[in-house]
């Protein structure tokens, strides 16, 4: 039993103590939920100090039978990409908890219990190193966000969950369908064994094996991304959700689909990954500027942050589908950046919603007036959203674009409009909210206690990303040029001369 | 007496003893039931129990001295052992679920539990049955005894019309199979399922294959009658939701396990060497199962009809498991029958408790605010519908899970695709039963609704915990 174990069990056994909490004692639950989260944050700081960060093995690993036919472990372990999307998840927990404070106020034990299971599905699929043990953990962490969307949602709560389940399910059956296929012929669940074979060449896959497995793989995870046009759950389920639901979807379990291309797809099946990039980089642009486009637009705040998400996670899918070493370190970093501002933004939407219970832009105005505070927390946050240098998305969509011009200059001249955009969806919104004459027709106070405490770490985190990233690159950079060295396996480099055209007409 | 008649030994007997036990007691009570007033019936219940608790010892006894009794007629192996532990169990949750539900119909009375035990008793023959006759005299026991216990509420219109419907389509399907077995008589010279095989096998002895290839066909339509396999499921929901519920529970339980059982021995070992002409059929008739089955349950609103559907298409997936025809494939429908008869009837107690005097309360919206006025019963019912569409980390997700890699280790890949996207599908119904339970304001249906009685309540807690307990730890059965 190490601390990977300790930080992934521990919200289990917080569920668990929860449940024997009386549930009218609602400040108990409360105080209880943030105290696990808490210590779960905690102790996952504390893989920081013995994480070797120059190297791109495993480490933290336990690797137990759990059945033993077909062979199934209990093998987990992080890596350097994995580390910080763990810290992820487990930052935004207790931020969610607080969040859900006020805002939750029926069912709250149940709130609460579902928040718990759910944080630990969300580490599962971090730490699992084994395929089925990914797959449990996978289906594990959506059935919380399920409930969590279906009853203490919005209006039209109940669509909105379930078409979130049914399309993650199809994707996931999918995904599925290429666990077992890849188990049989290979013999073991085990990513770092599969990995090791596919390597040494004892495991080759045919192209066309490669071609339908990843399909299946990519299915599942280009849901959950979500890639365009598969992004259509995603809107409904943000808009509906409550705001730690929406928090919760937007920083951790986007990151889903997106560490599975980076971890499954990529080196897995390379040949096939690379045949199909020119495609998926193309859907990924095309996502970039249509969520951007569809942002600007849209009259409701919480559809217009939805929509920059699909933007956002565009650029970290063509960050990862360059092959490059700066796209995919992008694509990580891009990664977490967005779930630190996205998740900020939903929070201050969520505030916001607490104080004049709407969502549309249009009941708002003139709030910089009467909340100073919560009005420069914005604006921070929208332009570290819009991609402004100093603050975290810069890094991440400098080195994405940078690694899409390598490869191809346009991809890097249509990603980049997107960015443009960006800043015109984000302040236009920022101008019609706070600024103009502030409404008579509603009080509006300023940032509390709780709300100070839910800010200020992701603000910091803003600032510190995007000034010092010595922090968190060395161990991105170590793990994805390991990762890209796997994707040159087993793969034909075809360099095809073009015929002129002068020549072709003569050859006939 | 033929000439060469050996008597049985002792250890025969011990190979029936789950048979001897049930039918005993099934006519202990018979024999009981004019002598017990009736306020006692209940009395002849427990002795029902007994009898199940004794038949599942015998079973085990039988299981250690596992051979052939009665001439090879029998074959009592690991196979047929597990088969019978497994109807005498969901025999024994039934009748926990009757136990309330009997009193509140004020209909107890000593038939009931005589015609649950015979019914058993049918099914533990059939599935240790090596021979086609026992074979089919095991299918007839179980089966009238399911067609009385059908229409069991004789006085419910909706209960005759299942009885009646029951027993025309379950004598007609009979008839095919009876007519099979003619025929494989006919053109074998036997009906040991191991002496059919090596004529079959053998190339100088073979008959001819039109003969061989009716006869399967007609078999196989009377066990697809038996286990509800499109095209031949039209009975399933109108009996289900006619029969009294905990009746409907054992009907998709006991006598489907029983018949998947037969299914399994008989076109693994007898038509062993026709594989080639029945995976074809055996293929679309899986694909047809499961596509009928979770269509059809997106359109129901009464839960004993969506339950029905429900079972339609898990009976497609077992069925994907036998068309992958190994000994993965066996073992992933074995694990799967006994995963599935647990899901089962978990959810059909939680319907025969809340539906109220008369069954008035059987359509989903019913349901509605359930998740608030009972959570643990809501819980334990979320957790078996969670396992009905298969997610982890439940048995209903691992039952999937070893039927789907038998299916691609037998190169079934596009059965596969398809049948797990048909479980995406499923998810859509099941998910509606949470939705409606916990995210819907409650109403009328739960004025007035009584606390689950005690043995309702064993019986639903065992088959949520087993769900959750084989899903992490399979090897407990495997």
């Amino acid at each position: 039993m190490n601390l990977l174990d300790a930080v992934l069990w521990l919200p289990l056994a917080g569920f668990v103590l929860l449940l024997l909490i009386p549930r009218e004692r609602v400040r108990a639950i409360r105080q209880f939920a943030l105290g696990i989260t808490t210590a779960t944050f905690l102790l996952s700081l504390a893989l920081l100090v013995g994480f070797d960060r120059t190297s791109a093995a495993f480490q933290y690993e336990t690797n137990l039978p759990w059945i033993s036919s077909p062979e199934i472990r209990y093998h987990i372990g992080i890596d350097g990409i994995s580390l910080w999307l763990v810290l992820l998840t487990t930052l935004l927990s207790p931020i969610g908890v607080l969040i859900s404070w006020q805002h939750i106020d029926r069912r709250v034990k149940e709130f609460f219990a579902l928040f718990l299971a759910m944080e630990f599905g969300l580490i599962g699929v971090f730490v699992a190193l084994d395929l089925f043990l990914f797959y449990v953990f996978w289906e594990v962490s959506l059935v919380p966000m399920y409930f969590l969307i279906g009853v203490w949602g919005h209006e039209r709560r109940i669509y909105a969950a379930v078409k979130f389940f049914i399309y993650t399910m199809t994707g996931s059956m999918l995904m599925l369908a290429g666990i077992i296929y890849l188990y049989i012929r290979a013999g073991t669940f085990d990513y770092p064994a599969l990995i090791e074979m596919m390597m040494n060449g004892s495991l080759m896959l045919d192209r066309m094996e490669q071609n339908l497995l990843f399909a299946g793989f990519f299915a599942a995870f280009a849901i959950k991304v979500p890639l365009f046009p598969l992004h259509t759950w995603l809107p409904d389920a943000h808009v509906e959700a409550p705001t730690a639901g929406s928090v919760m979807l937007a920083s951790v379990m986007l990151k889903m689909g997106c560490y599975g291309l980076l971890r499954f797809c990529l080196p897995m099946f390379p040949a096939a990954a690379r045949g199909a990039a020119p495609w998926i980089v193309m859907l990924a642009i095309a996502g970039i500027l249509y969520g951007a486009l569809v942002a600007m637009v849209q009259p409701n705040m919480k559809k217009l942050v939805a929509y920059t998400s699909v933007s956002h996670l565009g650029f970290v899918v063509l960050g990862l589908f360059t092959f490059t070493e700066l796209g995919t370190n992008g694509a990580v970093y891009q990664m977490l950046n967005h779930g630190i501002s996205t998740g900020a933004l939903f929070a201050l939407v969520g505030f916001l919603y607490e104080r004049r219970h709407s969502l549309e832009i249009e009941d708002y105005g003139g709030v910089a007036t009467p909340a100073p505070v919560l009005a420069t927390m914005f604006l921070i946050t929208s332009l570290a959203s819009m991609g402004l240098p100093v603050l975290n998305n810069f890094v991440g969509e400098y080195l994405v674009l940078q690694g899409a011009a390598q490869v191809n200059f346009r991809w890097a001249v249509f990603a980049a409009i997107g960015v443009i955009l960006a800043a015109c969806y984000m302040l236009w919104m920022y101008q019609r909210v706070f600024y103009g004459e502030a409404r008579k027709d509603f009080s509006m106070r300023d940032a509390n206690l709780r709300e100070w405490a839910v800010m200020s770490p992701l603000i910091i985190l803003m600032v510190w990303m995007g000034t010092y990233t010595q922090t968190f690159l060395p161990p991105i950079t170590a793990s994805s040029a390991a990762i890209l060295e796997q994707t040159k396996v087993n793969v034909e480099f075809h360099v095809e001369r073009q015929m002129p055209r002068q020549e072709l007409a003569n050859a006939r | 007496m033929p000439a060469n008649f050996v008597p049985p030994s002792g250890v025969e007997y011990i190979r029936v003893l789950p048979e001897i036990i049930l039918a005993a007691v099934a006519t202990l009570i018979m024999v009981l039931e004019p002598l017990t007033p009736a306020p006692r019936k209940r009395a002849l219940g427990y002795l029902a129990l007994a009898g199940f608790a004794g038949a599942l010892a015998g079973a085990a006894a039988a299981g250690w001295r596992t051979g052939p009794a009665f001439s090879g007629m029998l074959e009592v192996d690991g196979f047929a052992t597990f088969f019978r532990l497994l109807v005498i169990l969901a025999g024994l949750l039934v009748t926990l679920v009757s136990f309330p539900y009997l009193r509140r119909e004020e209909a107890e009375s000593g038939e009931y539990y005589a015609l649950l035990l015979y019914s058993v008793a049918g099914q533990t023959i059939m599935v240790s049955a090596a021979d086609l006759i026992v074979l089919f005299i095991g299918l007839e026991i179980s089966s009238i005894a399911s067609y009385v216990l059908a229409g069991y509420m004789r006085r419910e219109k909706l209960a005759n019309e299942a009885a009646a419907k029951y027993f025309l389509l379950g004598s007609f399907a009979t008839a095919f199979l009876l007519y099979g077995i003619a025929l494989i008589y006919g053109a074998t010279g036997t009906t040991r399922l191991n002496g059919i095989a090596q004529v079959l096998s053998d190339p100088r002895m073979a008959p001819a294959g039109i003969l061989t290839g009716t006869a399967v066909a007609l078999m196989l339509v009377g066990f697809a009658f038996k286990i509800s396999a499109a095209p031949f499921q039209v009975w399933a929901p109108d009996v289900y939701q006619g029969a009294p519920s905990p009746v409907a529970a054992f009907l998709a339980a006991g006598p489907k396990a029983a018949a998947f059982a037969v299914l399994l021995r008989v076109f693994m070992t007898a038509f062993a060497p026709l594989t080639g002409r029945w995976l074809a059929i055996m293929w679309s008739l899986s694909l047809l199962t499961m596509i009928v089955g979770n269509f059809a349950a997106l359109l129901q609103t009464n839960i004993k009809r969506l339950l029905a559907y429900s079972s339609i298409a898990h009976a497609g997936y077992v069925l994907v498991a036998v068309t992958a025809h190994s000994e993965e494939g066996v073992q992933a429908a074995m694990f799967y029958l006994t995963v599935y008869v647990f899901m089962n009837i978990g959810a059909f107690a939680v319907v025969a408790y809340f539906s109220r005097k008369g069954e008035r309360y059987v359509e989903i919206e019913d349901l509605a605010g359930l998740g608030v006025r009972q959570p643990v019963l809501a819980a334990l019912f979320a957790v078996i519908l969670l396992s009905l569409i298969g997610v982890p980390p439940t048995a209903g997700f691992l039952g999937k899970f070893y039927i789907f890699q038998a299916a691609v280790k037998a190169d079934l890949l596009w059965l596969t695709v398809l049948g797990l996207l048909n479980s995406a599908v499923a998810a859509y119904y099941y998910l509606r039963l949470i939705v409606i339970m916990y995210m819907k304001e409650p109403g009328d249906s739960l004025l007035e609704l009584p606390g689950m009685a005690v043995s309702t309540r064993a019986a639903l807690w065992t088959s949520a915990a087993a769900v959750v307990v084989l899903g992490l730890f399979p090897a407990l059965i495997r």
